[in-house]
């Protein structure tokens, strides 16, 4: 007996129309582990990560949670079940303050470890902007305002949506740093990221989507880079 | 002629008109819908009074207990069934929606009360009154009016500014989709606000029943007003509706103090000059209460 995936997402087909964006992605991410999917631009991750979440509905395929099958779940229930997204773009509630867009990630929240206290602790300047509106903070602010508002849900898979885009290196360095933080906390994390090498760098296993479909899957070290380089350009020759 | 009556009575009347406009304006702000059978309801709200009181010889001052929590509720079922499908067609939908609504109101309310006018007993608060001087005399009951929407808009405002509700609801309007994956219940938080908009719009009706005539048809002017409040005032914003309210009030009576035929006109020409020069309102933006 193996221990049962923290999520397991199996055949997953999900379409924009007559567009397929995701089209039959697989994959098991065992508890305590970060998983990275990468891809470029169109290459189905944004989706794959929404349809996860449940914001997206997929024509084939389930998704597993600690083993039940929650495809036919709503997305705030998942939120209830320990599965939370950080969204692309981050999406903050933008005439909300600080401290109230964190106060609505407490719908549904579970008990643990993390509420308002302990994200104001980890981000120390917000305590002087609690008051602040959100729409004014500046990109890293509201990247970490919006994982904030994850974590006080308490979530035991956290999906996380192009974090560094648009931020400054040094923003994203910041950001990147708190993920061993979250991992001593027993939290799964998915990533999905356009740079490559900060994927590489963070994740126990990394996938490459290309139009839609698997095309690299294995374990960074294990994996060169020329390799990595063809399955995210669909050279031919590449991964399998 | 008596300016400071005219101004004085256009307060009075500003404060029904911001009543009646701060339903119009939450439905709009947090659940996208434009109500366009707002001012039907508002006047079904008083017909349901007039059902549901024991008798025409009641004070109707009772309705106040009983009829914006029934409106409240069936607001709520409304948003849960009608307006939630149509909404998820398209907002255009729900224009051809509330526009058939409106229709089946008034028209319901002919068949099963004629076109005859009714008003409320509201005893003697009827024509009491305090004199402040020889030409100024201010009526108890347009008082408690302006008086109740202060109190309505101040009460929602705090309501949304400090509940966890209330807070729900601002996350909802400012970006559904974000609500729901933090875990908000959105279309539950939608319901509840579509239940205060028609709680408050069935207390516009009371109001509205209590110091003037109603018959089926009041309806649509009830809306125009309704409308004309929400866009001097500014979409989204609470404060700025009562601003609305009171500046389309104003307008009304210092154009009716200068020839009785221009009241309602004057009050439509601020409602257009605002749209003309400043669009977006007196309070821009959604004042977050």
């Amino acid at each position: 007996m193996t221990a049962v995936p923290a999520l397991e997402v199996r055949a997953l087909t999900a379409r924009h129309g007559q567009l397929t964006a995701v089209d039959g992605v697989g994959f098991s991410v065992p508890a305590g582990s970060v998983f990275a999917l990468v891809g470029a631009n169109g290459a189905g991750k944004s989706t794959l990560l929404r349809t996860i979440a449940g914001l997206h509905r997929p024509v084939a395929g389930s998704v597993h949670l600690h083993g039940d099958d929650v495809t036919a779940t709503g997305p705030e229930r998942r939120v209830g079940r320990g599965l939370v997204l950080v969204p692309e773009g981050r999406r903050l509630f933008p005439s909300l303050s600080v401290h109230e867009n964190l106060r609505v990630g407490l719908a549904r929240r579970r008990p643990g470890q993390w509420d308002i206290d302990r994200v104001l602790d980890l981000f120390p300047w917000m305590k002087e902007r609690r008051n602040q509106p959100a729409g004014q903070l500046s990109g890293g602010e509201q990247q970490a305002v919006a994982i904030g508002r994850a974590l006080v849900a308490n979530p035991s898979v956290l999906l996380l949506d192009e974090i560094s885009l648009g931020l400054a290196p040094v923003v994203v360095q910041r950001i990147y740093g708190l993920l061993p933080a979250l991992l001593t906390t027993g939290m799964t994390v998915v990533l999905v990221e356009q740079d490559v090498s900060q994927a590489l760098a963070v994740a126990d296993q990394v996938q490459c989507l290309l139009e839609g479909r698997t095309v690299l899957d294995g374990v960074p070290a294990q994996l060169t880079g020329p390799q990595i380089e063809a399955a995210y350009f669909g050279l031919a020759g590449a991964g399998r | 002629m008596n300016w400071v009556n005219a101004v004085v009575q256009g307060l009075l009347l500003g404060g029904l008109f911001a009543l009646f406009a701060c339903g119009l304006s939450l439905l709009f702000g947090v659940v996208g819908v434009i109500n366009l059978a707002h001012g039907d309801f508002a006047v079904l709200g008083a017909y349901v009074a007039v059902l549901l009181l024991p008798s025409t010889a009641t004070n109707a001052l009772w309705a106040l207990l009983f009829v914006p929590p029934l409106f409240g509720f069936f607001g709520y079922l409304l948003q849960r069934t009608l307006l939630q499908r149509s909404l998820e067609i398209s907002p255009l939908t729900t224009l051809l929606v509330t526009f058939g609504l409106s229709v089946v109101v008034q028209n319901g309310l002919l068949e099963a009360f004629s076109a005859d006018s009714h008003s409320f007993n509201v005893g003697s608060l009827v024509t009491s009154s305090f004199k402040v001087d020889e030409q100024l005399q201010v009526s108890y009951l347009r008082l408690g009016v302006l008086l109740v929407a202060i109190a309505v808009l101040s009460v929602l405002s705090l309501f949304l500014a400090r509940s966890r509700t209330g807070i729900q609801i601002r996350a909802v309007a400012d970006d559904r989709e974000a609500a729901q994956m933090s875990g908000v219940n959105t279309r539950h938080i939608v319901g509840v606000a579509a239940a205060i908009a028609f709680a408050t719009v069935a207390l516009a009706g009371l109001a509205y029943g209590m110091t003037a005539q109603f018959a089926p048809y009041s309806g649509s002017a009830l809306l125009l007003f309704a409308f004309e409040a929400v866009v001097i005032g500014g979409i989204g914003s609470l404060w700025g509706t009562l601003g609305g309210g009171l500046i389309l009030g104003l307008a009304q009576s210092i154009g009716f103090q200068i020839d009785p035929s221009l009241g309602v006109l004057a009050g439509h020409l601020v409602f257009l000059g605002v749209l003309a020069f400043r669009p977006t309102g007196l309070v821009p933006a959604r004042a977050a209460a």
